[in-house]
């Protein structure tokens, strides 16, 4: 019981003080892991694995998983719980605020700047995740000077299957426009029937 | 009670299929929240990710909560949050009960590897959204250059401060130029620039009419075609 509250306490901290995603909770798991002997630096590796792996969140999978691995159901539940109770108060209290000043001028304007910011931000995001999913980085070692530059590697580098596979979902978003999860579930089937 | 249920729903689902993070979360919100449901705008969206970005916490969870609490206060906030997080919390416990070994998993890999390469275009295809109606001036096409820039080149830098100074140049810019010179016709010569910047606004709005006409009449026929159309993935694929 004691060490459950504990793992509330830990988890709270965590959603807290980690700004700016899942991975920015991993600084915590570490100390939490020096801190409690709960699970290794090696089940940390396992945990992001997973939760890369596996739909939701990154930063909620993880608080499950380190719950549940530490202290079965009860840990599942109340890890991810305390995570997000300090999200819920921050963000009522501000939308709350927002929405009492949303006419003002000054509100307007840093919105002006704050959303073509935030858009760049999500194109970043969209960026570094088309390098891992359409490019084998791991070949580029090869390329050390110019002239290692030839046709054949830059093809070993360039992920010819997912690109391709990249070009026929763009093209059918342009054309169907379907839910998204459509195209999720079809790329993972194609995922497994061309090995990707 | 039916509308918490629905965003209970909608939550769920939106994180039974978010893979990758928050961001990725952005193209099931324009569906779902923006386009079927009209709980929020797409300017709206782009707000939420801004204080998502910069307030504690996990982005998906304080978008989630922003709009629940729009939609219907405290409980509204709470609905959409466990909504989000409950498919993660099922998932995970019956991995981490059942599956030693999942993502060593061949077909977990295989399955990832399409997926990724599917998110990255979602993600992509949100942004030209957003970008439609956010990147609306030359300076907020400069602050988009900018931020993309400093997020790529420096990953060590902060969002918080990212999204702090781009609040604050958007007050200056405010206060140098009042609000609605945009839209007002004036014979000043410093707002022929921001008349062009209307117009190309305006042609960015009929082209999206367009697309969306397109894609309702794409989608009485998607049914059928659909079915030769994933054939020709396959072939394309090989």
């Amino acid at each position: 019981m004691i060490s459950l509250l504990l793992l509330s306490w830990e988890f709270f901290k965590t959603g807290l003080f980690a700004v700016g995603g899942g991975l920015a909770t991993l600084p915590f798991l570490y100390d939490m892991s020096a801190k409690t002997g709960w699970f290794s630096l090696e089940d940390i590796s396992n945990m992001v694995a997973i939760s890369e792996s596996t739909p939701g969140p990154l930063g909620i999978n993880m608080a499950t998983y380190v719950g549940y691995s530490s202290f079965s159901l009860p840990g599942a539940l109340i890890a991810p719980l305390s995570l997000v109770i300090p999200s819920i108060v921050i963000i009522v209290i501000v939308a709350g605020i927002l929405e009492k000043f949303k006419e003002s001028k000054l509100v307007k304007d840093i919105f002006s700047g704050l959303r073509p910011a935030s858009t760049a931000m999500i194109a970043a995001a969209g960026l570094s995740v088309a390098k891992i999913a359409l490019l084998h980085l791991e070949n580029c070692s090869g390329i050390s000077a110019l002239s290692d530059l030839s046709l054949a590697s830059i093809l070993d580098v360039l992920n010819i299957k997912a690109i391709i596979l990249a070009i026929v979902v763009y093209v059918a978003i342009k054309k169907f426009n379907r839910h998204p999860i459509f195209y999720i579930m079809l790329s993972a089937v194609i995922g497994i029937v061309f090995k990707f | 009670m039916k509308e918490l249920i629905d965003l209970f729903f909608t939550f769920a689902r939106i994180g039974g299929f978010t893979f990758g993070g928050g961001y990725a979360m952005l193209p099931m919100l324009q569906r779902e929240v923006v386009e079927s449901r009209h709980w929020a705008t797409e300017d709206e969206l782009a707000d939420y990710y801004a204080i998502g970005q910069c307030t504690p916490g996990i982005i998906a969870v304080n978008t989630a909560t922003f709009i629940g609490y729009r939609l219907r206060g405290i409980v509204g906030g709470i609905v959409a949050t466990l909504g989000v997080i409950s498919p993660s919390i099922v998932i995970i416990t019956i991995i981490s009960a059942f599956i030693s070994n999942f993502s060593d998993l061949p077909i977990v890999a295989h399955a990832f590897g399409g997926i990724r390469a599917c998110v990255c275009v979602l993600i992509f295809n949100a942004v030209i959204k957003l970008g439609k109606k956010a990147l609306n001036s030359p300076i907020a096409i400069a602050i988009f250059i900018v931020v993309l820039g400093l997020t790529l080149f420096i990953p060590s830098i902060s969002p918080i401060i990212l999204v702090v100074c781009a609040g604050i140049f958007g007050v200056v810019q405010g206060k140098i130029r009042p609000q609605g010179s945009v839209d007002a016709v004036s014979l000043n010569t410093a707002d022929v620039s921001d008349a062009t910047v209307s117009d190309a606004t305006d042609v960015s709005d009929a082209t999206d009419v367009s697309d969306a006409a397109d894609v309702s009449d794409a989608t009485d026929v998607s049914d059928a075609t659909d079915v030769s159309d994933a054939t020709d993935k396959k072939g394309g694929a090989k």
